[in-house]
């Protein structure tokens, strides 16, 4: 079981999947995740699973809903543009307080952009998935290993905390193939009591339902709703720390950057700069008091993001602005080089980030 | 010891397939091993890519910007990667469709007629084996002896009867 296989990102992910105990995945195809959906729609049908192209993102979110109301594991995948479609239902199913899987390969935008990879969702995924007051659980793979382990672990959270997990993914984690071991582990069972799954005449009914027009009772459920946010920022941050330690230079990176991050990171220590990485495998929550910690002995702090900088501003908020943070960032479906985040650490270490 | 390696030709020449191969004889030698594909608009006929790193350390970036290893399949290919290459590096094309030579003086250039040895030996879809066989020769990258047991591993089910043509055309190449 533990012998590693080469799988594309997309397909270790649908795996996982599956071994998480998900038989139901609702769909529509988008370039760069469309090996979710293939690899689900051969897999479904042999394990006796759901696999259903929708006739659009909208629909197959409501799907979702649907199968998550009656307290089973549901996926659904898309990429940028698919997801903006799906927003509205991810405000519904956090109004509802309902688990569900959501993964975004994302590819560049706005608008319909291109199919190249991109991170440019980060503020959609961590800040804007719908309206109203609400976070999902936001998680960022790195690798393929990560595309099948934090979806296991996505789903056992999004059960937990009876909230959506999303997986914050990238064209080129999904597209890429690894090495990975599918040893997953058990899955935890735990008790639905409000799922919709029928009377049969010996209880009161369930009502899964995200209006209430008291507002003393809607205020109550977004307060207990952020207790548990609360609860969740302090137990389930997590973040990888590479040769962060003493580093003057700290550099933040997630999913594809953190991967280019590293190259550089190596390259300046073999300059005899001191730099270090803090990778979010959380981005909600993020991972503020490690941000914090490492403020204490960095003199500045290197954003990487395949986006105009959005990551940024949670890494200032973390450190309070306490040090200069810059920016190495490429878009539209580029990808910085080692050489080019490189630069960015050295004038960073040159200039300790004062502009 | 890193290896970057850029394997590049049209649509239906088996790039990816290719890369697939090197990818696991890498992961059955326990090395780090990541393969990353182009995913453009491809079609058949089109160009298309694929970039292979084996390490014996964890990799960071799966890009190969700058290969240690260029396989060209086609002329496109080779203009458009041939100045990448780092200097020492190596480049194997394919002479029967690419009819220029290589322009750079320091880089190693290995030519071969791939498609007109495929198309002899009555397997023309199989080219890309035999430049992957003189590659693996002349990079000494992996012991011969773990080829086979690679292909039964890359080999689809659905296509064993290409097993042994497969072994044949990396034999071909590697024996040039």
């Amino acid at each position: 079981m533990s012998e590693k296989v080469l799988m594309k990102g997309n397909e270790a992910l649908a795996e996982a999947a599956i071994m998480a105990g998900c038989r139901h995945y609702f769909g529509y195809p988008i370039t760069p995740q469309t090996e979710v959906a293939a690899y689900l729609a051969k897999r479904m049908p042999q394990i006796g699973g759901t696999f259903l192209q929708a006739e659009s993102e909208i629909a197959a979110i409501n799907m979702v809903i649907g199968v998550a109301s009656a307290g089973k594991r549901v996926m659904t995948s898309s990429s940028s543009p698919g997801i903006s479609l799906k927003s509205e239902g991810l405000s519904y199913l956090a109004g509802c307080d309902l688990p569900a899987l959501v993964i975004n390969v994302q590819r560049g935008g706005p608008g319909l952009g291109g199919i190249q990879p991109s991170q440019s969702d980060y503020f959609h995924a961590t800040r804007g998935a719908g309206h109203g007051d609400f976070h999902m659980l936001v998680l960022a793979p790195s690798s393929v290993q990560e595309m099948a382990s934090l979806v296991f672990k996505g789903f056992d959270l999004a059960d937990k905390y009876r909230m959506t997990t999303m997986i914050l993914a990238d064209g080129t984690i999904g597209q890429m193939m690894e090495p990975v071991s599918l040893d997953m582990g058990e899955v935890r069972e735990y008790d639905k009591p409000w799922a919709v799954t029928g009377t049969r005449g010996e209880r009161k009914h369930n009502i899964v339902n995200s209006l209430s027009l008291l507002p003393e009772e809607l205020e109550q459920w977004n307060i207990k709703r952020y207790e548990r946010y609360a609860q969740i920022e302090k137990t389930e941050t997590m973040y990888e720390s590479f040769m962060a330690d003493d580093a003057d230079i700290v550099v933040v990176a997630f999913g594809v950057a953190a991967r280019v991050a590293r190259n550089a990171i190596l390259a300046a220590r073999e300059k005899g700069i001191k730099a270090g990485l803090i990778r979010p495998i959380t981005l909600w929550p993020f991972p503020k008091a490690a941000l914090k910690e490492a403020a204490k002995h960095a003199k500045a702090f290197v954003s990487v993001e395949l986006s105009m900088g959005q990551m940024i501003e949670d890494v200032e908020l973390a450190i309070r602005c306490s040090r200069p943070v810059l920016l190495c960032s490429r878009v539209g479906g580029m990808i910085p080089t080692p050489e080019e985040v490189l630069a960015k650490i050295e004038e960073a270490d040159k200039t300790g980030g004062a502009e | 010891m890193t290896t970057n390696i850029l394997i590049s030709g049209f649509g239906g020449q088996g790039v990816l397939f290719t890369g697939k191969f090197l990818a696991y004889e890498g992961l059955l030698e326990n090395k780090e091993v990541t393969w990353l594909p182009s995913y453009g608009p491809e079609m058949r006929g089109g160009t298309c890519n694929c970039s292979v790193i084996i390490s014996d350390t964890p990799i960071g970036s799966p890009l190969a910007p700058y290969p240690d290893v260029l396989i060209a399949m086609n002329l496109p290919s080779l203009d458009k990667f041939e100045n990448d290459i780092v200097p020492g590096g190596m480049v194997f094309y394919d002479s029967s469709l690419i009819e220029r030579g290589v322009a750079r003086t320091d880089i190693r250039a290995f030519p071969i007629p791939a498609t007109k040895m495929a198309n002899d030996a009555g397997f023309a879809t199989l080219a890309n084996m035999i430049v992957m066989g003189k590659m693996l020769k002349e990079t000494n990258m992996f012991p011969a002896e773990t080829i086979d047991k690679t292909l039964a591993k890359v080999v689809s089910a659905r296509k064993q009867n290409l097993l042994e043509l497969n072994k044949t055309a990396i034999r071909l190449g590697y024996e040039l």
